[in-house]
């Protein structure tokens, strides 16, 4: 057992974290957020400068080989300046599906793509009757001759807007839960039939909703299994639940630095409001939350790559139920202890407690994944 | 960055459950698994068989009967795996708080004399810290030492003295001068026989029945100027060094895990109406949320461990310490209140913690009578080694800066 970085890591650690110093100040936010696309395309192409973008992919494929451990601190560093590029719905949800279920001309083709940053993709796994159920399937793919029609609709698609490519789910057989009969398709954005709705979501980011209208698609369109895309998705999925720890623990360390520096600065009945015990003390659980959120983003990492699919989610669903608690009790109290400026669109607090919002809801809030968690028997075999 | 345990650990792991299935009596087996504590003389046997293996106190320097290459993650499976079994753990008294207390600053005349003792449990020591007007505010404690020639004369009363009635001696915070300017400055640090006329023992009886913790009174008790430890005034260096060792300990990992899944095991099978308890959706919900808390916290002390493995001089203070007191603590007392709903009716019983055998012919199974007592005793958790509400002071000072 070993928590020292390597030199790579931390230098990929280092590098980021002073771009994103340097060029991701809250009012660069602001000004890429009212941009046409709602990010920064000059800062996307610095990503890619500094390797992020073909991060998680291997080496022969046009990657740079990294694994899990990357990803979090690449998450981590983008969480703390609440980044609106596309790197999750790119790298890390697209690009799972390119790194497990495309063939090798796929893999070929895309990777350096995705790499220049020239190639963006996204994920879209919800439909309006879904929830946060992965196997709740309406889309339809039917075969046609050596290729399939898709039809159907997508909704809430991360960077759906933009994409050039789209992943997503429809069902080939079965009843719409069932958790066989899903197919996983590659959608280039401009086949016929796809239109496309995007709109701001809460945090500031983008989502689509995609409607499939007879989408005819080439034979190698699917991805993976025929019948078994769900395993595909789950794996997925869990690598973007183990980012998405990473990145909530960037953005509940960065609220965590914010409170209390406006704790040290704020005075009130002649004192610093960080000098009230009361206040010290709510402080003080927010940092236990951020150990423990940090603690679960690390063993997410540790977990991503584990081949027992049950076992995996077991412990991705224990790290959801505690960094959706922790992102919800420093977000709440964050706002609490600045009192009214963190209400404030003006403020930079309250995007972070917005996205770690969003955070906590992307793929199963914390509650739902107790549930989840509650069926699978709990993380203790009895004995 | 490599979080898996390596084949190494846990080949270790093995080896240390394989010896302790082999050498641990049937009898404290049966009692620590039934969530009792050791009686003095299992306690004492079982820490001699593991000091004679080396597994006593191997974060010791070598010469002392430490383990020179043993890596802080290894001495953490060992302890995960006495909790876990659950078998007695070295006396913390000993192993934790004295015997390292000594080895920074005692004489080489004190470490000869006391820490292969401390180590065998030749001795058995009681900490005397806490006064009836100094609990938290430990610094405000008015035990009186004066110095008469070769003897300090100690004049006062200790109080929450846990298992004095076992302890052969005490260590202990006395004033030594009243005019220090701070009150920190003018405390020393003494060891004393528990036998030295003077002393005198009550038992506390606490909420659950049991005689764990004792009233000691020391009236012109004479105390060789030998058994000072480091500097005369200076003894709270000493006690701030003792409270700031083997903070992994306290988060007790290992032991509510195995809490954790007897209680599963006890669910499945306790009735809840018309299905066992496991079966209960409120029960269910907060055993599992319990459950993932104590994931988190069992990373948070594999971090802790991974800082303590480092070099003293590139080890930074952090702030994933004070998790494991604050939620370790908290994560018990929710385990133990798991154990009171899953017990119902039959829970209020009750047993008599020190082991009056009420419950025979049995009315209710053991785990069942012991639910309620362990819970009220448990309520201790969060008071005693620096309160919850303390660690957060503590907390706002050293990692928030506020």
């Amino acid at each position: 057992m070993d928590f020292d970085l390597s030199e790579d890591q931390r230098l990929l650690q280092d590098s980021l974290t002073k771009l994103l110093a340097d060029k991701y100040k809250f009012e660069d936010r602001k000004r890429f957020m009212k941009s046409a696309n709602g990010w920064s395309q000059e800062m996307w192409e610095a990503y890619a400068d500094l390797g992020l973008l073909g991060l998680p992919f291997a080496e022969e494929d046009g990657g740079f080989g990294a694994g899990p451990v990357e990803v979090m601190l690449m998450a981590e560093a983008m969480g703390s300046a609440i980044t609106l590029e596309p790197w999750l719905a790119t790298v890390v949800m697209g690009g799972g599906f390119i790194r497990h279920g495309a063939s090798a001309a796929q893999r070929a083709a895309m990777v350096p793509e995705i790499a220049l940053g020239k190639l963006k993709l996204a994920f879209g796994y919800t439909e309006p009757q879904s929830r946060h159920d992965l196997h709740d399937v309406a889309t339809t793919a039917k075969k046609d001759g050596a290729g399939w029609v898709l039809e159907g609709r997508k909704g809430v698609v991360l960077h759906g807007d933009v994409a050039d490519q789209i992943v997503v789910t429809a069902r080939i057989g079965g009843a719409r839960r069932d958790k066989s009969g899903i197919g996983v398709f590659l959608v280039p954005a401009n086949t016929k039939g796809v239109t496309r709705r995007g709109y701001p979501t809460t945090d500031g980011l983008r989502g689509a909703e995609i409607t499939l209208d007879r989408v005819s698609l080439p034979a190698e369109a699917l991805l993976g299994d025929a019948g078994n895309g769900l395993a595909l998705v789950d794996r997925v999925v869990d690598e973007t639940i183990a980012a998405l720890a990473g990145e909530a623990v960037g953005a509940m360390d960065a609220l965590q630095k914010l409170t209390l520096d406006y704790l040290k600065t704020r005075k009130q009945f002649g004192w610093p409001i960080g000098s009230f015990q009361s206040l010290q003390h709510r402080a003080a659980e927010m940092m236990v939350c951020l150990e423990e959120a940090r603690s679960m983003a690390m063993l997410a990492a540790m977990m991503a790559a584990e081949p027992d699919a049950t076992e995996r989610r077991r412990q991705m669903s224990a790290v959801k139920v505690q960094t959706g608690r922790s992102g919800k009790f420093i977000g709440q109290g964050a706002i609490q202890l600045h009192g009214g400026i963190a209400m404030t669109m003006e403020y930079l607090g309250g995007h972070y407690f917005k996205r770690l919002t969003t955070i906590d809801t992307m793929f199963g809030d914390a509650d739902h994944h107790l549930t989840q968690l509650m069926a699978m028997g709990g993380l203790n075999q009895a004995a | 960055m490599d979080l898996r345990f390596t084949d190494e650990e846990r080949a270790f792991r093995q080896e240390v459950r394989d010896w302790i299935d082999a050498n641990l009596p049937a009898d404290t087996r049966e009692r620590m698994a039934a969530g009792r504590t050791p009686t003095k003389q299992m306690q004492v046997d079982w820490q001699k068989k593991l000091n004679a293996k080396g597994w006593c106190v191997p974060h010791w320097p070598a010469e002392w009967g430490g383990q020179k290459d043993w890596s802080a993650i290894k001495r953490f499976i060992l302890l995960e795996e006495l909790q876990g079994t659950p078998a007695p753990i070295p006396l913390g008294f000993n192993c934790n708080m004295l015997g390292p207390v000594l080895i920074a600053f005692g004489t080489e005349e004190q470490k000869k004399f006391f820490l292969p003792k401390l180590a065998n449990l030749d001795l058995w020591f009681c900490q005397g810290f806490s006064e009836p007007g100094a609990g938290s505010d430990l610094a405000s404690l008015k035990t009186r030492a004066v110095r008469e020639g070769d003897h300090y004369i100690v004049n006062g009363q200790k109080t929450w003295t846990t298992l004095a009635q076992y302890a052969d001696w005490i260590f202990l915070l006395v004033r030594t001068n009243p005019e220090a300017t701070k009150q920190q400055e003018g405390i020393s640090f003494l060891v004393v026989d528990m036998n030295t006329p003077g002393i005198t023992v009550r038992p506390i009886i606490t909420i659950d029945g049991a005689h764990e913790v004792n009233e000691v009174f020391f009236d012109d008790v004479k105390v060789p100027v030998a058994n000072l430890v480091g500097t005369e005034h200076r003894g709270w260096d000493c006690a701030k060094f003792l409270l700031s060792n083997e903070r992994t300990g306290q988060a007790r990992v290992g032991a509510s895990k195995d809490r954790i899944r007897r209680l599963k095991l006890i669910a499945q099978n306790a009735p809840g109406g018309e299905r066992p308890m496991i079966e209960d959706g409120r029960f269910r919900e907060r055993l599992v949320e319990v459950e993932v808390q104590l994931k988190a916290l069992e990373m948070t002390t594999m971090r802790v461990l991974a800082d303590e493995n480092r070099q003293l001089s590139e080890r930074k203070p952090n702030p994933a310490s004070s998790v494991l007191k604050i939620r370790g603590t908290e994560i018990q007392q929710a385990i133990s209140d798991l154990y009171v709903m899953a017990a119902g009716p039959y829970g209020m019983v009750g047993a008599d913690p020190d082991g009056d055998r009420w419950n025979e012919p049995e009315l209710a199974p053991e785990w069942a009578t012991l639910a309620q007592p362990t819970y009220f005793n448990w309520r201790k958790q969060t008071i005693y080694g620096g309160s919850t509400e303390i660690q957060k002071n503590i907390m706002a000072k050293a990692f928030l800066g506020l």
